[in-house]
């Protein structure tokens, strides 16, 4: 692999760029592989990743049904941050958060990770008390978090509206490391470093059927033939109940519509990424100066990546009442995304009913923060065949048992 | 933005009047059933790519709960239909066969 | 130069001069400009910077589609960034200024990025700015940000008013052009209610400046008649100046009104947003004309003929004295014919085909224009305005064969239908090899709720480019709406005449051969900066599919969406991979068509009326007497009444020592309050609750908790018996709604046969809680017939009867450990009733308390309450709250849930009190570390702490946690930890407080 650097550039200038590579291969498919990912979005490539650079895997393919990095990689709001509750999610998140501080260089493919920090608003005093929770909850869990003051709040974000007479800001859960990326770039980088490892990427290329034998897995068929494997990841984000249909088992998860937008352009005025979860809204600005706006999920299930537009409705409404500025902005595009959605709402890593085969999946809204350590971790449950630290807790057996990793609980509002 | 037709109030009821009640005809199980079927009952779902039976509450309209068959790739209603039911009636099968022939949804089809 | 003619202009009132500045400058135009073309009057070519390289930007369109001309309109609470100058009407008083440069458009620094180009190549920031780490955020991103962002952000807030409109209507057609028209025409004549909707100020589209005769008149005239038509019809509505801005599921339209934008001295809405059911659509939405790919195609002066002919005829504007034309179809040449009409140069019609064009080729001929064959633009010559073109052969590689002087040049690749609105919500698209574009796929629409198509593309939207074949498409888009709705229409179809054109040929580059060094100033993406250089380089490093190309170079991605550039970007895309376009596909098409503003989505919703606001019938009293409001839900309720400048620890603390020490009130009226009522209301409220509730006694209250199916808690409060077939329940604030609405789910869905009704009432009553040692005796002053001694109504009992003169009903229930009656009364009477009993407690010092009152005197008395102590993971048992969970009873709500092993286990986390060793208070969301870490290196909990006051009645801290093994633990000494790293230590003890007997309510 060709090193890319600002002198690459200067010696690809002189003769117009002529000399750059395929950032990676696309080989038709192997008889057999070690390792088969379906699924060549973000997880999927930093589990295969992961499995070459932790633990030497390398005869991998990720089978892609459409393009890398076409599905929820490339459609979320880019947010990244680990101020999670519960112990097994600040643990996954956060380890996800510090790979995204070295991508970069590891990948040698600017993710453009800008830990510019994200504030979540406390608008009511049960969100104070909430966020105050999770501020402690953080102190031992290793995660760098505090609670603000609504002064402090202002200077981190002068556009804000403090004085709401409905909600009027009270304060705020701010994560100084947290940010935003790149997020085409995660899976591209992902891909070349894959590639340059000797892994497979076939795109265009549709899983039709997953082959097993004693309750093991064998291989898949594909819409290129089948192709056998020893252990297969299941990293489908939006088709995962469809995949484990072809597997033969159900899943404890419905997939439905979540919306995003942007505005046009505007010079730089919000260097922080701010959510704010009473009024449903959350926003950032991009490098290239777009507003970029988060919206709701619908109520049902829906693969037609079009979400209803009452929810762009509320959110606007609710990023114009905390932002008064933006009220003068344009919505420049709208969009919508599948994602896989679980009962406790956190994602499943783990071991599935068929042998040898493992999925990553239902992560929900919060895919994209999560994509370095959700591969860590799947890497490790398919390389060794059993969850290590990192998802141990998301297995699917926690429904049985009723041992929820609920992120939800500050939303109770009661007296 | 779906418009589903309430089969109480008669009303075709937009999606800001309703409200999403999740997968319909779910057995209940309580106290002596199974770990397992406990389980499927609270949390395993269909997902279907397709034909999909589900329940809806006209919220803000005449409060009744009734069920929907919808396909979830097209956004087709195939028709709404009364909450106090085991299964769909066989006229919105019917229908559902005219756009699927060969359909199943769990043990209908 | 550009400037204005002294003819022509059939959209200008030229009797009326309009005042307007750019960049500071003062200048004129007429009634009827807008601002694009009043600033071409005034000879403005350049009037911007790129976004990436900062070049010299000009004109380019005279529609929706145009990427270049963006401004910063307005001041203060009208500012607004990114105004598009061609769809911007001119008025008195319009200040305007460029965008993106440095200090000035003429003199900009940013330019530098310009000489650079080579080393800006298509997603090179991917490739560096790695080094050193840190520096991505702190050294380059801040660059990166400062020098793209295209407008300023507005300062001030939005002094302008939106608003929301519904409609329902049968047909909904997007486009006030000649189809347009035609199709509302055909449709209206049935009877059905239509909506007409045109984005622009003028109905007619470019029919007008294109020419042509229908049923023997001008086509001008033609349009006049349909629009005479139209207005005759009572069902048809029309509306210009409103754009179609989304077409989604089941025949939801939005519609997009300016109202006042050209206007803003006027009162009234600014926007308004039009949310609009219809049963079909049609869309008339025209064709955009597309750019040549040629070096130096964004040189100010280079435009697409057809805008060069709108300004011309709609504007009586030359945008130069010497105008080459450079086609690849017979279009171009009605520019070139208006331009030598009008008096102007045209030197050259460079025609790239080899065999020219048609019939318009011939008359451009006759009138003198001289006709190149098979040429085409080698390189345009200029920096901040044209002047001159090198010509070459287009099947070259751009050898010079000829060069000629001219300030301006009008291009046209051909043209390409707007597909945007068919395609929002899944209408598929098909290549049109004769015409490279692509076109609605009849066959395959976007489908709605019945399965069927509901969207029918008309006129130049479908892909017919001629004016007879337009018309007649857009009558059978018309009549075929009405018949998908069981209505018939007997208009008959106009007959336009036919004028036949020679085939367009498609051109992708020009010259087809160019090399390396044209192709990186050959532009595809004029506000995005993206040359024919960089799809190639995506294509070559395998960014291969069409979103991966798009998303490389940011191809199409600029305010315009790629109107001008998607499919000269995918064209140089599928030939750099050798393949067919339709096979290299498109990019998805998103709403809205045009951006729109975000004050026109959130309407009327804000500040006040941000959400709904539920009042008590006593929040005028609250707000009359200072009360420090907090939201819960869409109430706002008091969480204290600070008084003469005390704060509100202070207020909290004087609220409950007066409770404590003789009579507070609290208004308790946004409890949530359900009636369950019939023969079977017994059996279903033993199933709703985890406690035995069809036991309790008429006239008794039994405090009651509710689970989910999964087994947690999720609401509580008091039952009280009303008769044999009747409860009420109370239930949290927030959770009146969710509580009624989980009941009747049950009772619709699953215990059908039940005999049991239900009914939400929170909102018919008034209900007070009078709270504390002389409760009793205000309550007596006030008289009535009510016994409420001790001995008449005991703790935990109901009664009806008249207090005062007050229809009453009194629940002596207690959350505060006082003597305490919750009263409720008609909440009509709810006012009068506050009133009376602050009258009657004048002499005991009575005062209101707050939420935060409330939840301190709870927390003394160890009470758990619904958000703090749980969280949606807590179950019953955790709160020590067996008692209140019937072990006799065989199913209950959740009582499944609660068997399983986490559930069941020995090893959960128990309620307990926490006293703090120095009396201090914990900070709330404390947790409660143990010995050394886990698996991920955090460090292992033990509990953590649910509920943290000052207690006033202690005059010290209070905590309630939830304990691993906590009643097990009781005196053990445990730390709290605190965020600045510090520990708290406090001891575990009994959680109730104060009055551990419980006497003083039971008095």
């Amino acid at each position: 692999m060709r090193r890319y650097s600002a002198f690459a550039i200067a010696r690809e200038a002189a003769r117009f760029h002529t000399g750059w590579e395929r950032a990676w291969r696309s080989p038709e498919p192997k008889k057999k592989y070690d390792v088969i990912i379906v699924g060549a979005g973000g997880h999927g490539l930093a589990t295969a990743f992961y499995l070459g650079k932790n633990y030497g895997i390398t005869n991998v393919a990720i089978i892609e049904k459409g393009w890398l990095g076409g599905g929820n990689t490339g459609r979320n709001t880019t947010i990244i941050r680990s101020n999670y509750l519960q112990d097994p999610s600040a643990a996954l998140y956060e380890k996800a958060r510090s790979l995204y501080e070295t991508m970069s260089q590891d990948l040698n493919y600017n993710v453009m990770f800008s830990p510019r920090g994200v504030i979540m608003l406390a608008q009511t005093e049960s969100e104070i008390r909430g966020y105050q929770r999770t501020a402690h909850a953080n102190a031992l869990q290793g995660v760098k978090t505090e609670f603000i003051g609504p002064q402090r709040v202002k200077e981190l974000v002068p556009i804000i509206n403090l004085d709401g007479p409905r909600y009027p800001v009270l304060g705020g859960l701010w994560q100084e490391r947290g940010g935003t990326g790149r997020h085409d770039a995660v899976a591209w980088g992902y891909a070349r470093a894959c590639s340059d490892m000797g892994m497979d990427i076939i795109q265009k290329c549709e899983v039709t059927g997953v082959r097993q034998e004693g309750g093991k897995v064998t291989g898949v068929d594909t819409t290129k033939g089948p192709i056998d494997c020893d252990k297969l990841g299941l990293v489908v984000a939006g088709n995962s109940g469809d995949l484990a249909n072809m597997a033969g088992f159900r899943l404890p998860m419905e997939s439905v519509a979540l919306q995003a937008l942007v505005s046009e352009p505007i010079k730089p005025c919000m260097d922080v990424v701010v959510m704010a979860n009473t009024v449903h809204g959350y926003m950032s600005q991009s490098d290239k100066g777009e507003m970029v706006i988060g919206g709701g999920t619908d109520g049902f299930n829906n693969y037609t990546q079009r979400g209803s537009f009452h929810h762009v409705e509320e959110t606007v409404r609710a990023l114009v009442e905390t932002f008064p500025m933006v009220s003068r902005l344009k919505m420049l595009r709208q969009w919508g995304g599948i994602v896989d959605v679980t009962g406790d709402r956190s994602p499943v890593i783990g071991k599935t009913p068929l042998g040898n085969c493992f999925i990553n999946a239902g992560w929900g809204t919060g895919g994209f923060k999560a994509i370095p350590g959700g591969g860590w971790a799947t890497a490790e449950l398919i390389a060794k065949g059993e969850p290590g630290p990192l998802s141990a807790e998301f297995g699917m057996e926690r429904f049985i048992e009723g041992r929820f990793i609920d992120e939800s609980v500050a939303a109770g509002v009661a007296h | 933005m779906l418009t589903l037709k309430c089969p109480y109030c008669g009303v075709d009821a937009e999606e800001t009047e309703l409200h999403a009640e999740g997968e319909a005809h779910l057995k209940r199980f309580g106290p002596g059933s199974s770990d397992d079927d406990f389980e499927s009952y609270l949390f395993m779902r269909e997902n279907p790519k397709g034909v999909h039976f589900e329940r809806w509450r006209h919220q803000s309209g005449c409060g009744k709960f009734f069920h929907a068959a919808r396909c979830t790739m097209t956004l087709q209603v195939f028709g709404t239909y009364p909450a106090q039911t085991l299964e769909p009636p066989q006229d919105i099968k019917d229908k559902i066969s005219a756009t699927y022939p060969g359909w199943s949804w769990r043990e209908f089809q | 130069m550009s400037t204005r003619l002294a003819s022509g202009g059939r959209l200008l009132n030229k009797g009326k001069q309009v005042h307007f500045s750019f960049n500071g400058k003062q200048l004129t135009g007429f009634e009827g400009d807008t601002l694009a073309s009043a600033l071409l009057a005034n000879d403005q070519m350049m009037i911007g910077r790129s976004f990436k390289y900062h070049r010299p930007r000009g004109i380019v369109a005279s529609g929706a589609e145009e990427p270049n001309a963006l401004f910063n309109m307005g001041e203060g609470g009208k500012f607004e960034p990114n105004q598009r100058a061609t769809t911007t009407e001119l008025f008195n008083g319009l200040s305007c200024a460029s965008q993106n440069h440095w200090p000035s458009l003429e003199f900009d620094i940013g330019a530098i990025n310009n000489h650079m180009t080579r080393f800006f190549p298509a997603g090179f920031y991917y490739k560096t700015f790695m080094f050193p780490a840190f520096a991505w955020k702190h050294v380059f991103e801040p660059i990166v940000r400062q020098s793209a962002g295209l407008g300023k952000a507005p300062k001030d807030r939005d002094v302008d008013t939106y608003e929301h409109f519904y409609a329902y209507v049968d047909v909904v057609i997007i486009g006030g052009g000649v189809a347009g028209l035609q199709a509302a025409k055909a449709a209206g004549a049935s009877g059905a209610k239509v909506i007409l909707m045109e984005q622009t100020p003028h109905w007619g589209g470019r029919a007008p400046v294109d020419g042509g005769d229908v049923d023997g008149m001008p086509v001008e005239d033609y349009i006049t008649t349909l629009i005479n038509d139209l207005k005759q019809m009572p069902n048809v509505t029309m509306r210009n100046r409103m754009m179609g801005a989304g077409v989604y599921d089941h025949g939801y339209v939005l519609g997009y009104e300016r109202v006042t934008d050209h206007t803003p001295l006027e009162n009234g809405p600014r926007h308004r947003l039009w949310r609009i059911r219809t049963k079909q659509i049609v869309t008339a939405t025209g064709a955009i004309e597309r750019p040549l790919s040629f070096a130096g195609n964004d040189i100010p002066g280079v435009m697409l003929a057809s805008a060069v002919r709108d300004y011309v005829v709609d504007y009586g504007v030359s945008i130069g004295d010497r105008t080459v034309v450079v086609t690849n179809n017979d279009d171009a040449y009605r520019t070139a014919i208006a331009l030598k009409k009008a008096g102007l140069e045209v030197p050259v019609v460079l025609d790239a085909r080899a065999s020219g064009g048609g019939a318009l080729a011939e008359e451009a001929k006759a009138l003198g224009i001289r006709v190149e064959n098979g040429k085409g633009i080698a390189k345009v010559k200029g920096g901040k305005r044209v002047t001159g073109v090198a010509i070459c052969a287009q099947a070259g590689e751009g050898s010079v064969l000829e060069e000629i002087k001219c300030d301006a040049v009008a291009m046209s690749g051909g043209w390409s239908p707007v597909v945007h609105l068919w395609s929002h919500c899944g209408g598929k698209l098909i290549w049109d090899d004769a015409q490279a574009h692509f076109r609605p796929d009849a066959t395959r629409p976007p489908k709605g709720a019945d399965g069927e198509g509901f969207v029918i593309p008309a006129g130049i939207a479908n892909g017919p480019l001629d004016l007879p074949a337009v018309l007649a498409d857009a009558h059978a888009a018309g009549l075929a709406a009405v018949k998908a709705i069981g209505m018939t229409s007997d208009v008959t179809a106009p007959v336009a005449e036919e004028k036949p054109e020679a085939a367009m040929e498609p051109v992708w580059l020009m010259p087809q051969g160019a090399g390396p060094k044209l192709r990186i100033k050959t532009w595809l993406d004029y506000q995005n900066d993206v040359k024919v250089s960089d799809v190639r380089l995506a294509a070559q490093e395998g960014y291969e599919s069409v979103e991966h190309t798009k998303r490389y170079t940011t191809l199409g991605m600029a305010t315009d969406q790629g109107k001008l550039s998607n499919i000269n970007g995918l064209a140089t895309l599928a030939g750099q991979l050798n393949a067919p376009i339709p096979a290299v596909g498109t990019t998805t098409f998103r709403p809205p068509y045009t951006p729109i503003s975000f004050g026109a989505i959130a309407g009327e919703a804000r500040d006040e009326v941000f959400q709904p606001l539920r009042r008590t019938p006593i929040s005028g009293w609250h707000a009359d007497n200072n009360a420090f409001d907090e939201p819960v839900g869409q109430w706002r309720r008091p969480y204290c009444y600070p008084q003469n400048g005390e704060s509100h620890a202070d207020a909290v603390k004087r609220e409950i020592n007066q409770t404590r020490t003789s009579v507070g009130l609290l208004d308790a009226s946004t409890l949530g309050k359900i009636i369950v009522k019939g023969p079977d209301a017994g059996k279903f409220m033993d199933m709703m609750y985890t406690n035995m509730m069809s036991t309790l006694k008429p006239g008794k209250c039994r405090y009651g908790l509710m689970c989910n199916e999964n087994g947690f808690l999720m609401d509580d409060g008091v039952v009280a018996r009303i008769d044999e077939d009747t409860f009420l329940c109370h239930t949290t604030t927030g959770g009146a709604e969710r509580i009624h609405g989980w009941m009747e789910d049950w009772l619709q869905c699953e215990w059908w046969d039940w005999k049991v009704y239900t009914a939400n009432v929170t909102e018919q009553y008034a209900q007070i809680a009078v709270v504390g040692p002389n409760a009793r005796k205000v309550i007596e002053k006030l008289g009535g017939d009510m016994d409420v001694s001790k001995e008449a109504l005991a703790f935990m009992e109901w009664k009806d009867g008249k207090i005062g003169d007050f229809d009453a009903r009194a629940y002596r229930i207690s959350f505060s450990g006082e003597l305490s009656y919750e009263i409720a009364v008609p909440a009509s009477q709810g006012r009068a009733f506050w009133d009376a009993l602050l009258e009657a407690g004048a002499e005991f010092g009575i005062m209101p308390y707050g939420t935060e009152g409330l939840h301190v005197m709870r927390a003394e008395k160890g009470f758990i309450m619904i958000g703090d102590e749980t969280d949606g993971t807590v179950i019953p048992q955790d709160l020590n709250l067996n008692w209140a969970i019937s072990k006799k009873k065989e199913d209950f709500l959740g009582k499944r849930a609660q068997l399983r092993d986490h559930m069941a286990s020995a090893d959960r986390w128990k309620l307990v009190g926490l006293e703090t060793l120095d009396g201090s208070v914990i900070p709330d969301g404390s947790y409660i570390p143990a010995d050394g870490n886990n698996a991920n290196g955090q460090r292992n909990v033990q509990g953590r702490v649910t509920s943290t006051y000052y207690s006033p009645t202690l005059d010290r801290g209070i905590a309630m946690a939830l304990v691993h093994n906590g009643l097990d633990r009781m005196g053990d000494v445990i730390e709290c930890n605190t965020v600045s790293g510090t520990m708290i230590k406090a001891k575990i003890v009994d959680p109730v407080f104060y009055d551990k007997e419980g006497e003083k309510q039971n008095v």
